[in-house]
């Protein structure tokens, strides 16, 4: 049991968290509640007053085919960049913890982009990327036309996949590098001893003993992904073309936004709201199951 | 079953050298136990022979093939961690069945092993556990079993009963020392436990900063320790360490009580004299004299702690002898008093070959 200091004045302890509680309240609490008074209500044409609509906005993003696009694409958007972040983080951390050369400069240099804003992540991409002038646009040199972002819905998505696991590989690469190094150096020592080599022993000695840390990546990237991958897309692509990287996050600022509709954005985001909460529920209730080291 | 040949062999990190140039011949089913204090490299030796560490200079060569370039699974070498180093994620079975998985030995095959193995050290109703449910004791017998069924031509322990509380080492002790009677496999074992280390080895080695200090018998080195530093390791209570001069006839000097020796020395010359705590004689016309400040109880026998020529020295009385606090006068058998060389702490040899143990 942890010693906590009890107060005697209740009313010193609701001074001292009430600044605390003042910013929770106004930044958090207040804007939901805002969101989802706006999702059940509807404006007329020019404004001034709030009618109650119940559940009507949500009816209509629901038949909206538009809508499942997005939905289609942020799920497509999640599942990629996370398969590509924390499998190339796994691959950078089990390099850097086998100490290959140089790897004290990639444990460094590996975090780096995660310090990157998401917005500069994207202006680079979008250069680097560019189909006429970027790096990239050397592939258009051999085979003209195979990358063009600005056309090609799927050449748009693989863009802002590329820019965001590139940003969030940094992440995972702490993470995994950390609990590989919290592996007991003699458990590696004692497979190779079995005989095992260095993938026989990645596979069955540090990956089990991973699950935990990749169990937690996989919902933070997924999460990330859902509500933190807005300046990506505004920078590169614009949810375009053709709405196909029109994610999520990306489609409620522009309805509200651009289009000014602050209910059926609103009710987007209670949507979306959802999503996170429940792959937040999803981790604290299985990682508290975690492999336990002895 | 293997010899082992350490020619020379070095180890340096960076440019800091921890093993210096060590030669040792480990023969065939021979038990050899490595002792030391910690940092004196004694670990590093056993995993320059596991190939867990690379060998900077030298040559070691298992069973007459040089294995230097060698991986570790290459070497034929088992290891007993001192952690144990059991996988968590694994029961006991597949712990121990982890070697055959990994050569890729039927499931039948491995599984009818595995209690072979498992019966041997008394795991049989442990398989379906996972380490974390194991005592520690227990854990050692899995770690132990691990590293049998592979039947390897040498098994190396790194000091694998430290972890054990005192009554399970003792325990395990014996049990190591009757498989090795049993198997035979050459066996390297480290241990900073001078007991452990007597009462294991067919051949003791004695280090000290990443040097051999001394090799032989246990019988050996207890009686004739080659320097002051195995002297004062090996031995539980250690041997009494006293400075002392040579005097002008050929005896030695202890805060000024002379005493004959048989060694033949030039007079003047600094030494450490050696006396261990049984060789002493006590007696009320004793030359040399000291006050007990208190007294060990150790059951079988008994430590009188006092202190000669400014330093601690400890007697050892039988159990029966009830001597309190106070002075004490004794004497020591000159042919039982080790020399050793002041500066270079080397053993001094008497002049002619004696028959201690026939006195």
């Amino acid at each position: 049991m942890e010693k906590r200091a009890a107060f005697s004045d209740l009313r010193l302890a609701g001074a001292l968290i009430a600044p605390q509680l003042l910013l929770v309240f106004v930044f958090f609490y207040w804007p939901a509640a805002q969101a989802v008074y706006w999702a059940f209500t509807t404006q007329p044409p020019f404004g001034g007053s709030n009618e109650w609509v119940g559940f009507q906005n949500f009816e209509q993003i629901f038949t909206d085919r538009v809508y499942w696009n997005s939905v289609g694409v942020s799920f497509l958007f999640a599942g990629l960049s996370t398969a590509l972040s924390v499998g190339m983080a796994l691959l950078f951390a089990l390099f850097v913890d086998r100490r290959l050369t140089g790897y004290r400069v990639h444990r460094f240099i590996y975090f780096w982009p995660y310090a990157v804003a998401a917005p500069a992540v994207g202006l680079a991409f979008r250069f680097i990327f560019a189909p006429e002038a970027g790096f990239v646009s050397a592939v258009n040199q051999w085979v003209p036309g195979l990358w063009n972002p600005a056309l090609d819905g799927k050449d748009a998505l693989a863009l802002i996949v590329l820019a965001n696991s590139w940003k969030m590989v940094a992440y995972n690469f702490i993470f995994f590098l950390a609990a590989l190094q919290s592996i007991p150096r003699p458990l590696i020592e004692a497979a190779a001893m079995d005989g095992a080599g260095v993938l026989r022993r990645a596979r069955d000695i540090q990956f089990p003993l991973l699950a935990p840390t990749f169990f937690f990546l996989l919902v933070i990237n997924v999460t990330e992904s859902f509500v933190d991958s807005f300046g990506i897309v505004d920078i590169t692509t614009g949810g375009g073309p053709a709405r196909a990287t029109d994610l999520m996050v990306y489609k409620i600022y522009s309805d509200g936004f651009k289009g000014l509709d602050y209910s059926m954005a609103a009710a987007q985001s209670i949507v979306l709201m959802g999503v996170v909460i429940v792959l937040t529920f999803i981790q604290f209730r299985y990682v508290e199951r975690r492999v336990h080291y002895s | 079953m293997a010899d082992i040949g350490i020619r020379s062999v070095s180890k340096s990190y960076g440019r800091q050298p921890v093993v210096h140039g060590i030669d040792l011949d480990v023969r065939s089913g021979e038990f050899v136990v490595v002792l030391g204090p910690s940092g004196c490299g004694k670990s590093t030796l056993l995993r320059m022979i596991a190939g867990l560490e690379e060998i900077t200079e030298g040559e070691i060569a298992i069973g007459g093939r040089v294995v230097n370039m060698l991986e570790p699974r290459e070497r034929g070498c088992a290891m007993v961690f001192q952690n144990y180093a059991l996988y968590p994620h694994m029961t006991v079975a597949e712990n121990i069945g982890y070697a055959l998985k990994v050569a890729g030995t039927a499931r039948d095959e491995r599984r009818r092993r595995v209690r072979e193995v498992a019966a041997t050290v008394g795991l049989d109703e442990f398989l379906d556990r996972k380490p974390g449910q194991l005592s520690g004791g227990q854990r050692q017998r899995v770690a132990m079993a691990r590293a049998m069924i592979r039947e390897p031509k040498v098994f190396l322990f790194d000091e694998p009963l430290s972890n054990l509380d005192a009554k399970l080492r003792v325990q395990m002790r014996i049990e190591i020392r009757k498989l090795h009677n049993r198997l035979g496999v050459t066996s390297v074992f480290v241990t900073h436990d001078q007991i452990e280390a007597m009462t294991l080895a067919d051949r003791l080695v004695v280090m000290n900063a990443g040097r051999i200090e001394q090799a032989g018998t246990p019988e050996d080195i207890y009686r004739a320790p080659a320097s002051r530093f195995v002297a004062s390791f090996v031995g539980s209570p250690p041997m009494n360490l006293i400075d002392a001069v040579v005097d002008e006839a050929g005896g030695i000097v202890i805060g000024g009580v002379a005493l004959p020796v048989p060694h033949r020395l030039a007079a003047g010359r600094k030494v450490t004299a050696g006396i261990r705590p049984e060789d002493v004689v006590l007696s009320d016309g004793g030359e040399l004299r000291s006050d007990v400040d208190f007294v060990e109880e150790l059951g079988s026998v008994r430590l009188l702690h006092g202190r000669l020529n400014d330093v601690d020295f400890v007697v050892q009385v039988a159990a029966a002898d009830r001597r309190a606090t106070g002075a004490l006068a004794f004497t020591v058998p000159p042919k039982r008093i080790h020399l050793f060389d002041a500066d270079t702490g080397l053993r001094i040899e008497h002049d002619t070959p004696v028959a201690i143990a026939a006195e």
